[in-house]
């Protein structure tokens, strides 16, 4: 399945400055490793080192959350998008 | 769902004919109309940060007759802050932000009640201050207040309208409604000091406060207006440089400790404790990292010691000023690393001393070990040493 994965602007350093990444995975957690094979620096924004999502960074399936779904075993469809939303707290300075 | 505002006890406000006046832009429609005036006339609404973000709302809610404002901050004005915070002048640099942003915003209506609070939000003064207002915004820069601010509003029963911004991309929703999610529900938990770098190292285009502080005025009038849909339980994403607004679905987490059916938080804690660190930004991790100083560096150059100088700073850093170092940013160091001399002596600088901190530890794991932190960076050299160079 042809999945899009939105990269926010804190961790496009990692992924060679690009915004989007195309892959082929059936479930969420397929998507992601396969991102973070492809950018190993990645791995630990995204991943505890026990490899739990971490818990700042949301995980989205098109507009849902992957903790209301199935987590990292929900399965994706071809077009799908996933996003990662990080936590971000600029503001004042 | 009820509105907030809609509770309050309803004081005796007319508007005076000056202010049908200035306000006839909201009379004419039906959305707003005289009794929509009253209560933002009626509405007290407290600012968390006169900054970036606090700008635009602060300018905005007063515009709109927004009866009564709090603003809440401890910093002074600064040049670089006047690059996005467009309450301030160029003449207020120096001037506490309550007072300068007091000024202005009175200056653009004098009809409206401004209380500065020259002060740190603190778990200590939060409740109290919280207490006598009926939204919360925050519009704050570090982790920390924004779940000081959450927990406070969801003590109380507030709703906090939440905005957060980096470099190109914002955030933005209403947190604390009734029934709707908190910021726990979205972020459990603060991610490790240094893992999210703020405005103040990754930087932020000067239009992007400008755009989600606006998105959180609307959202604070319509909330006190009772009109149309409250961005709550979604989360609007923005993205400058695609230009691009997206929306996510936000839920109230049933487990959350402070929204949830079983609250286990009941009290405001620790919050720098509980995001892993103590003062306003994580301290640079200098611990078993030698260090050089400034001076020290320029006698030794001008002793003539062969001092190899490595900066890890990126390409755009290096060109507003540069101690003739070596360019490595730390993120490019791991595949590049070939490209240094283990055995010569090292002094490893960027613009404060952090980063730095962060490419020694790399170095050391790596085997080097003849390496010098430059304390305070850039910065530090621009103090200490040379003050022609340009701070930023």
């Amino acid at each position: 399945m042809a999945v899009k994965v939105l990269i926010p602007t804190p961790l496009r350093q990692f992924t060679g400055k690009q915004a989007s990444i195309e892959c082929s995975a059936t479930t969420v957690g397929e998507a992601l490793g396969s991102l973070t094979g492809s950018f190993a620096e990645l791995r630990k924004h995204l991943y505890t080192d026990e490899g739990k999502i971490r818990s700042f960074v949301n995980v989205y399936l098109n507009d849902e959350d992957i903790r209301f779904l199935e987590k990292e075993n929900t399965r994706t469809k071809d077009g799908d998008t996933i996003s990662i939303v990080p936590s971000i707290a600029g503001g004042a300075d | 769902m009820a509105i907030p505002t809609d509770t309050l006890p309803k004081q005796e406000v007319k508007l005076s004919k000056e202010e049908i006046q200035r306000y006839s832009r909201h009379l004419i429609m039906p959305e707003v109309g005289l009794e929509g005036q009253l209560k933002l006339k009626r509405a007290r609404v407290l600012l968390i940060g006169t900054g970036g973000l606090g700008a635009p709302l602060g300018l905005y809610l007063a515009a709109a007759g927004v009866g009564h404002l709090g603003l809440v901050d401890f910093d002074v004005v600064d040049f670089s802050n006047l690059q996005r915070q467009v309450t301030f002048s160029t003449g207020d640099v120096g001037k506490h932000k309550t007072e300068a942003a007091k000024e202005r915003l009175s200056g653009l209506n004098p009809t409206i009640e401004i209380e500065t609070f020259e002060t740190r939000l603190t778990s200590e003064n939060a409740l109290e201050l919280f207490r006598d207002f009926d939204i919360i915004v925050d519009g704050t820069d570090n982790f920390p207040t924004r779940f000081l601010v959450n927990d406070a509003c969801v003590l109380l029963g507030k709703p906090n309208v939440y905005g957060s911004i980096f470099r190109f991309e914002g955030q933005a929703t209403v947190f604390g409604y009734p029934g709707g999610p908190c910021y726990r529900c979205l972020y459990p938990e603060p991610p490790p000091p240094g893992l999210v770098p703020s405005c103040a190292e990754g930087g932020v285009l000067g239009v992007l406060p400008g755009i989600v502080g606006s998105i959180q005025a609307m959202e604070t009038i319509k909330l006190i207006l009772g009109t149309g849909e409250p961005l709550v339980g979604r989360l609007l994403l923005f993205d400058a440089l695609a230009m691009r607004f997206r929306e996510l679905k936000l839920r109230r987490n049933p487990a959350c400790p402070m929204c949830g059916d079983h609250r286990t938080i009941t009290k405001l804690i620790d919050y720098e404790e509980f995001c892993g660190i103590r003062g306003e930004e994580a301290p640079p991790m200098t611990d078993g990292i030698p260090e050089i100083s400034a001076k020290d560096l320029k006698a030794r150059q001008d002793r003539g010691d062969d001092v190899f100088i490595l900066d890890v700073r990126e390409p755009h850093e290096y060109q507003i000023c540069n101690l003739n170092g070596k360019l490595i940013p730390l993120g490019e160091l791991p595949r590049r690393v070939n490209e240094l001399d283990s055995s010569r002596e090292m002094v490893v600088h960027c613009r404060s001393g952090k980063r730095s901190a962060d490419a020694i530890q790399f170095l050391q794991k790596a085997g080097f070990k003849k390496l010098l932190n430059l304390k305070g960076g850039v910065l530090a050299w621009a103090d200490e040493v040379d003050p022609s160079m340009p701070k930023y």
